[in-house]
């Protein structure tokens, strides 16, 4: 038996860093989101979730069985895929919609561009407008936390309406504990900023885009949101709707995020900027995904755009 | 030339939608039934044949500075009896296409086939290769058309398939839709058509080992093997 010495390329010494660690911290994450869904939606979450995260998996590995690749559900990313895109369905969504939107997250958002890491978008909110632009009416009718189902209006739409004059609005305390209608991951701030404090211990992601998106909302709905300049009540506005589970879960994908500090403040900033435009000045009443999905598509532009100095100072010639 | 040769070119080897990836934008904007795709196809491959024949008749006399209007006035005579003829005899068809029935003036198609083809090839090679690149454009349109139909409205030549009920993705029929099933079939025929490489072999040389000067790729990557 001979002795091998083998010379590898750096690096020699790695963390213990791997996309299946990463993936299950994200999914400890939305623990809380999840168990607040299930608690405010009941059964429909709960089925929402099972059939994203299976149609998710099983699309994964058919994809590698058909086209004879190494199997990749081990790294447990169309899991989070999956619970992230049932995050950002109303509870009135059909089971086979939702399935069929997991299915159109990993093969064509996903696989067809090449498999982890080579998306261009955020799959899950690539599949959620799929899935707004085919069934418009399933995906906007909204309901009431509890058993009974009753329909309603999301606090944005009747914002949108006008008629928070009206005393119509939801108490603050009901917007920040999730008792409102909404996607069923999205209604609970607690229970994603529980997660998102998780994620900020364990380094999996880093502050910059979610402060500047939910910081530059708050700014834009402060200085315009109200009928005078200056008196926007922006609180509502960081609180209510997707701007919590964008910000933290959706934004901040590896993949579609700029890769310096610089170029992630711009994404935030930007992100900001066009979810206070669509909600204060557009024609839907929330924007946070249609934000982040435009943003997605202008990362590889910013990360030219900031490539850092070497090492040692002088600017990066011909890069 | 072998003229079943050229009607096959059109309609396989050089399919004008999923090979020359040409007409594009008639593609992509009237794809949203089965029957508007049978309708552009037809009338773009009369379009095609007329203007081939005329182009090709008269391919010694146009000037080559000026081809390009030559064509174009060509090509719009032609557009201009078929959009009449539609009007006249298919009124619904034609409110269906819309704009898109005056734009086969420009569509790519006839301009590529009229410059690369007509205009140095004689009159029955040509016409032929009008009528093998127009079926090659209406089997791909109204293929492409029937998956948007099935997929965005439940429906096939407008007769309802999953009944009243059944809500088919609204999206497939949109704008993005068409992108998407015309990407996606463009794949699908590429798969289905690839060529295997059935000699093993080098590309030095054409694959012929005799006369090959060069070091054989295969003898070394087998060396490096043991």
């Amino acid at each position: 038996m001979e002795i091998n010495l083998i010379a590898g390329s750096s690096p020699h010494v790695k963390s213990g860093e791997s996309t299946q660690k990463i993936m299950r911290d994200v999914i400890i994450a939305l623990i809380p989101a999840m168990l607040a869904s299930v608690y405010h939606f009941k059964v429909d979450a709960a089925m929402l979730i099972l059939a994203t995260v299976l149609s998710c998996v099983l699309s994964e590995y058919a994809w590698n069985k058909i086209t004879r690749k190494p199997n990749t559900i081990s790294d447990l990313s169309a899991v989070v895929t999956g619970i992230l895109l049932a995050l950002n369905l109303s509870p009135a969504v059909p089971i086979w919609i939702a399935a069929i939107g997991g299915a159109f997250a990993i093969i064509i958002v996903k696989q067809l561009f090449g498999g982890l890491g080579h998306n261009f978008v955020n799959p899950a909110l690539a599949a959620r407008a799929f899935m707004m632009a085919s069934w418009p009416v399933q995906m906007t009718t909204w309901q009431l936390p509890g058993w009974d189902a009753v329909s309603s209006a999301t606090p944005l739409a009747l914002i949108k309406e006008g008629s928070e004059a009206a005393g119509q609005l939801p108490q603050f305390r009901d917007i920040f504990l999730g008792n409102i209608a909404g996607t069923i991951g999205e209604t609970s701030a607690l229970a994603i900023l529980i997660g998102a404090a998780y994620l900020f211990i364990r380094r999996v992601i880093t502050p910059e885009i979610p402060l500047a998106f939910i910081g530059t909302v708050g700014i834009m709905t402060w200085i315009l949101g109200g009928a005078q300049p200056f008196t926007g009540d922006y609180l509502y506005h960081i609180f209510s709707g997707g701007l919590m589970l964008g910000a933290f879960f959706m934004a901040t994908d590896y993949t579609t995020s700029p890769m310096t500090i610089k170029g992630r403040l711009i994404m935030g900033v930007g992100c900001g900027l066009l979810t206070s435009v669509i909600r204060l000045y557009g024609g839907y009443p929330e924007g946070v995904s249609y934000s982040i999905l435009l943003m997605n598509l202008v990362v590889p532009m910013i990360d030219r755009f900031m490539i850092p100095k070497s090492f040692g100072g002088g600017a990066v010639k011909n890069a | 030339m072998n003229l079943f040769k050229v009607f096959k070119n059109g309609i396989i080897d050089e399919n004008p939608t999923f090979r020359l990836v040409l007409g594009t934008c008639p593609t992509l904007a009237i794809t949203t039934s089965a029957i508007n795709g049978i309708g552009m196809g037809l009338s773009t491959t009369a379009v095609l044949i007329g203007s081939n024949i005329v182009i090709s008749l008269l391919r010694k006399f146009i000037p080559a500075k000026v081809r390009m209007p030559a064509f174009v006035t060509i090509i719009a005579g032609f557009v201009t009896i078929v959009q009449l003829l539609l009007k006249a005899y298919v009124p619904a068809l034609d409110k269906a296409l819309g704009i898109y029935i005056p734009l086969i003036v420009v569509n790519c198609i006839i301009m590529a086939r009229a410059e690369s083809f007509a205009s140095k090839n004689p009159v029955l090679d040509s016409a032929v290769d009008g009528l093998g690149m127009g079926i090659g454009f209406t089997i791909a349109i109204t293929l492409i058309g029937s998956i948007r139909e099935i997929l965005g409205s439940g429906s096939i030549f407008g007769t309802q398939l999953f009944g009243e009920a059944a809500s088919p993705a609204l999206a497939i029929i949109l704008p993005p839709g068409g992108f998407l099933i015309f990407g996606l079939s463009i794949g699908l025929v590429n798969l289905i058509t690839k060529r295997q490489v059935l000699k093993t072999g080098c590309s030095t040389n054409g694959g012929a080992c005799e006369g090959c000067g060069m070091p054989c790729p295969m003898e070394i990557s087998e060396k490096e093997g043991e």
